[in-house]
């Protein structure tokens, strides 16, 4: 077993309010410096530059988790993590049948999908800030149908998350863990894994908080493991 | 003011708790944030919103509130609905934007002020 440091909420210049200066390879860079193990990039609503900051993180000692961070049509986020790239893409297709809007980039911000050299590609023209049709349980649904690890995002913030929005977890929701990015201690069962992350928007907000995890690998459903306590998985304490 | 009559005014689609349309309605609240409403609503009030999700009932319940108005034609989800007629809560369905809805209770003599 193998103790990491992750940071499994980090966005890129894919993200409308994200920094320009969160390239994929500027993140990988700064995931580096900080001394992270694993960091997850979870834009909103989509997935177009993971797979330029895996690319990016080839060469370093860093592993790059895909992530995706989903607005559900109550506004709570979720952060879907994936072991594999088809689950991710899949999970991305679902949130863009279900997102309509496109952005403006005056207002929102510019959406950059970007290569491992942090060149821009294209720029995404939906509107990611906004909610998806989908509801907190779809969601959470979704993300297991497809394989990956469904994490209620920052639940200590006072907008956008699990507790603003609803008031409290649903009962049989089924989330792997829920996220704290501001070290309030969240009003969550006892039995549900808590992580710490940066939610970054700018580089120097990576690693400023992460967790560190025993676990086998530097992988997703690792991390799953570790959030559910199987098999001597677990958060390090 | 009788939650039924409030009914009859606003055209209100009744989806659950047609038994609890005899309570007195002694004010309003509006919010979205579920977190708000537990914190804020009270006893006897009104609740105008857009969330659809089973947890609107827990608070209804939970804050002793007189009923649910959901605006601007959203339906509840199918749990939401099973979970108000378990619990005899007044699920209403409004085609009027909240706006309209809350200026309508306001005329009427509802107030989101409690003395």
């Amino acid at each position: 077993m193998m103790e990491i440091r992750a940071d499994l909420h980090i966005h890129t210049c894919l993200s409308p309010c994200a920094d320009r200066e969160m390239s994929p390879p500027a993140v990988v860079r700064r995931g580096c410096e900080r001394g992270l193990h694993v960091i997850a990039v979870c834009d909103h609503n989509s997935a177009e530059n993971v797979e330029a900051a895996s690319r990016a993180a080839a060469s370093t000692g860093l592993a790059v988790i895909g992530g995706i961070e989903i607005s559900t049509r109550e506004e709570v986020h979720v952060l879907g993590l994936f072991g594999d790239d088809e689950g991710l893409r899949s999970a991305q297709e679902v949130v863009y049948e279900n997102l309509a809007g496109e952005n403006d980039p005056e207002t929102f911000g510019e959406q950059l999908v970007m290569n491992e050299r942090g060149e821009v590609v294209r720029h995404n023209g939906r509107l990611l800030i906004g909610a998806t049709g989908l509801s907190l349980e779809e969601t959470v649904r979704t993300i297991h149908r497809l394989g990956g690890v469904a994490i209620a995002a920052h639940v200590d913030r006072p907008s956008f998350s699990l507790l603003s929005q609803l008031g409290f977890i649903p009962a049989g929701l089924g989330l792997d863990g829920v996220e704290v990015c501001c070290d309030v201690p969240p009003a969550v069962p006892e039995d549900l894994a808590v992580v710490r992350s940066s939610d970054a928007h700018r580089p120097e907000e990576i690693g400023a908080r992460y967790t560190r995890f025993l676990v086998e690998r530097p992988t997703a459903s690792e991390i799953g493991m570790a959030l559910r306590r199987m098999e001597g998985r677990r958060i390090a304490t | 003011m009788k939650l039924n009559d409030i009914v009859q005014k606003l055209g209100l689609e009744v989806r659950a708790g047609a038994g609890a349309l005899a309570a007195e309605v002694r004010g309003g609240y509006a919010s979205d944030l579920l977190s708000d409403v537990i914190a804020h609503g009270r006893p006897g009030d009104l609740w105008v919103t857009l969330q659809t999700h089973p947890n609107t009932v827990a608070v209804a319940s939970m804050n002793a509130l007189a009923g649910i108005i959901l605006v601007n034609g959203r339906e509840p989800e199918a749990e939401t609905l099973q979970k108000a007629q378990a619990e005899n809560i007044a699920l209403l369905v409004s085609a009027l934007p909240a706006f309209e809805v809350v200026g309508r209770l306001y005329a009427w003599g509802l107030s989101g002020m409690r003395t």
